[in-house]
């Protein structure tokens, strides 16, 4: 299955990258803003991409809803400081899987993944 | 800004502290900003606009940083950038978090990321400014806050 981590953090994306290693993904690209997912995904269509929100140029929610319509039967966990209940349920409605809010530890996201993947634990 | 915001804010830092790391940061007392230098190696900035205006921002040392990052990267190396980026991060992370109280027209920017010690730091922020004095695992970072 292929993966697409966005987040306009460097520190973020490595750390996304690192804790989900054990789900034997295969990592397409990594992204820091809205754009670039656009054109990662578009190039390679990934069946799971972890999506932040405030990002530069093009902002996560934009981008969801390209993606949806590109592909909506794309896996996306949405990953933001966002906390606000509101933003989750937002992200929700547009196609999102998932909502994790940060700052989160390798075993929330690894749970989420799972949960999207439909894994059991 | 109300002593119930404030005290969410306190409330938000420790959580990160805590959730990244195992242990909690230690507070001081908030105290209003003056005319002394108030930043460490490494600033965060961010705006804030919507049903707020003004900003916050976030300022560690490079060994704070360091220290934390390894809790999140293990022991993969971090160079000068990624402690831009952490600094970045951890400041949108508080700001994003405090919608929850804020609700969501409490609208962030992206974070705007400074080095070494700034005398003017060219920011939105909306005196009175309060200072949070953070200590975690004995190292000092500030919290600034100043929203109309």
């Amino acid at each position: 299955m292929k993966l697409l981590i966005v987040d306009d953090s460097n520190i973020m994306r490595r750390a996304i990258e690192k804790y989900l290693t054990d789900f034997n993904l295969e990592l397409v690209g990594t992204a820091g803003d809205g754009e670039a997912a656009l054109q990662l995904f578009k190039a390679h269509l990934p069946e799971l991409v972890t999506l932040d929100i405030t990002m530069p140029r093009m902002d996560g929610l934009a981008c969801l809803d390209e993606i949806m319509r590109l592909r909506p039967e794309t896996k996306v966990l949405v990953i933001s400081a966002l906390k606000d209940p509101s933003t989750g349920l937002q992200a929700l409605r547009k196609g999102a899987k998932g909502f994790l809010a940060k700052p989160f530890s390798p075993e929330e996201i690894r749970s989420e993944v799972q949960q999207i993947l439909g894994l059991s634990s | 800004m109300t002593e119930v915001e404030l005290k969410a804010f306190t409330r938000v830092v420790t959580q990160y502290f805590n959730n990244v790391t195992g242990t909690a940061a230690q507070l001081g007392l908030p105290y209003i900003k003056g005319e002394r230098q108030e930043t460490f190696d490494y600033t965060g900035v961010i705006g804030i606009s919507g049903s707020r205006k003004g900003g916050v921002y976030y300022t560690a040392g490079k060994q704070l940083l360091e220290a934390l990052g390894a809790f999140i990267l293990g022991d993969e190396p971090l160079d000068d950038e990624a402690l831009y980026d952490l600094v970045g991060e951890l400041t949108n992370t508080i700001a994003g978090n405090m919608r929850e109280i804020f609700g969501s027209n409490f609208l962030i920017s992206v974070p705007i990321i400074m080095k070494g010690k700034i005398d003017d730091i060219v920011i939105k922020l909306k005196p009175p400014v309060f200072i949070i004095p953070i200590i975690w695992n004995g190292m000092n970072s500030h919290l600034a806050i100043g929203l109309e």
